[in-house]
């Protein structure tokens, strides 16, 4: 199936989880990472559960605390 | 009010503007800021937004000028090393524009005094360092129908997003809740390209002028990312989280509250 992951298309597994997309993604400390799925936040609990399908669109959100 | 020849001049090159005019510039000279932090992002937000004629301008920082602040924070001068940030914010400030109004608060923001802080302003500007402040201005402004522009730089990367009162999510709608203290690294501890604050601050004050004459399209509901290695800007869309405990449909957050700061970043 054909993802959408932060802006590039690409060819994943059928079936793949939020939690495996982060594995192969090698996501940085996906534990404070904010995750949507066709615009829509996954809570960070159901990353396992979460089955993506063909064409949904991820993004990955990161903290950035820096400004001084 | 009429404009003297003077601000006619001054602000020639924005009366042109078919999005600005005579009307536009007027309320920019009404307009009210609040900029929290005058560090990297806060130093060059302030310098555009005096430049642009934002009537009045509002500085809260409790620190002093460091030497290893002048690679970024472009509002203060070598002259101005140990002396206190809003002082050293206050006369650049004025020495670009004499028709802006500059109120200093020599302070740090706490749960105690930015309820106060922010009446007194139409928009706030998130020029902190830290979690627990960036999460502190976004309660406030969310429980006092304020809105403002939140923004973090670190390295290479930049990112902003524009909460305005009804209109998309608050940043506590994307992040919920603070990371624990290092578990993220602030750019005091991971270093930043002094030009990031620049480019973010600018931005930031670009939201305000655009929510002040009310033209085109602000980042309410997008987070706009920007990775300087690539060289890439990516505009993300952000949905509301109705669960969200301060903006969501039951909120249990119902006044501003300080969490611990981390030790780093008390200094």
């Amino acid at each position: 199936m054909i993802l959408t992951v932060a802006g590039n298309k690409k060819e994943y597994a059928d079936g793949l989880t939020v939690a495996e997309l982060i594995e192969i993604e090698q996501i940085e400390t996906p534990q404070y990472a904010t995750v949507s799925v066709d615009d829509e936040f996954i809570s960070g609990d159901a990353f396992g559960e979460t089955q993506l399908h063909d064409g949904a669109s991820v993004e990955f959100l990161y903290f950035m605390g820096g400004g001084q | 009010m009429a404009f003297t020849n003077e601000q006619l001049e001054r602000y020639s090159r924005h009366i042109l503007l078919s999005e600005v005019g005579v009307k536009g510039q007027k309320k920019l000279l009404d307009a009210r800021v609040l900029i929290i932090g005058a560090g990297g992002l806060g130093a060059p937000c302030a310098l555009y937004l005096a430049a642009a004629g934002v009537g009045t301008i509002g500085v809260a920082d409790a620190d002093e000028v460091d030497l290893s602040n002048l690679q970024r924070q472009v509002i203060h001068s070598t002259p101005d090393v140990g002396k206190a940030k809003v002082e050293s914010a206050k006369e650049s400030i004025n020495a670009i524009n004499p028709d802006v109004t500059v109120k200093t608060y020599r302070t740090f923001v706490s749960a105690d005094n930015v309820m106060d802080l922010i009446s007194d302003y139409d928009f706030i500007i998130d020029g902190t360092d830290n979690f627990p402040a960036k999460f502190l201005i976004n309660d406030a402004c969310v429980l006092a129908k304020k809105p403002f522009s939140h923004a973090g730089i670190i390295r290479f990367k930049g990112q902003l997003m524009t909460y305005v009162p009804g209109q998309g999510p608050c940043y506590r709608c994307v992040f919920k809740n603070p990371p624990p203290p290092d578990a993220v690294p602030t750019c005091r501890q991971a270093g930043v390209i002094g030009t990031m604050g620049g480019v973010i601050g600018t931005l930031q004050a670009m939201e305000a002028i655009k929510y002040f004459i009310g033209k085109g399209e602000l980042l309410t509901g997008s987070l706009l990312t920007y990775d300087a290695l690539s060289m890439t800007f990516r505009k993300i869309k952000l949905p509301k989280n109705p669960g969200c405990e301060v903006c969501g449909e039951h909120p249990s957050i119902l006044a501003p509250f300080d969490y611990e700061q981390a030790v780093c970043d008390l200094k």
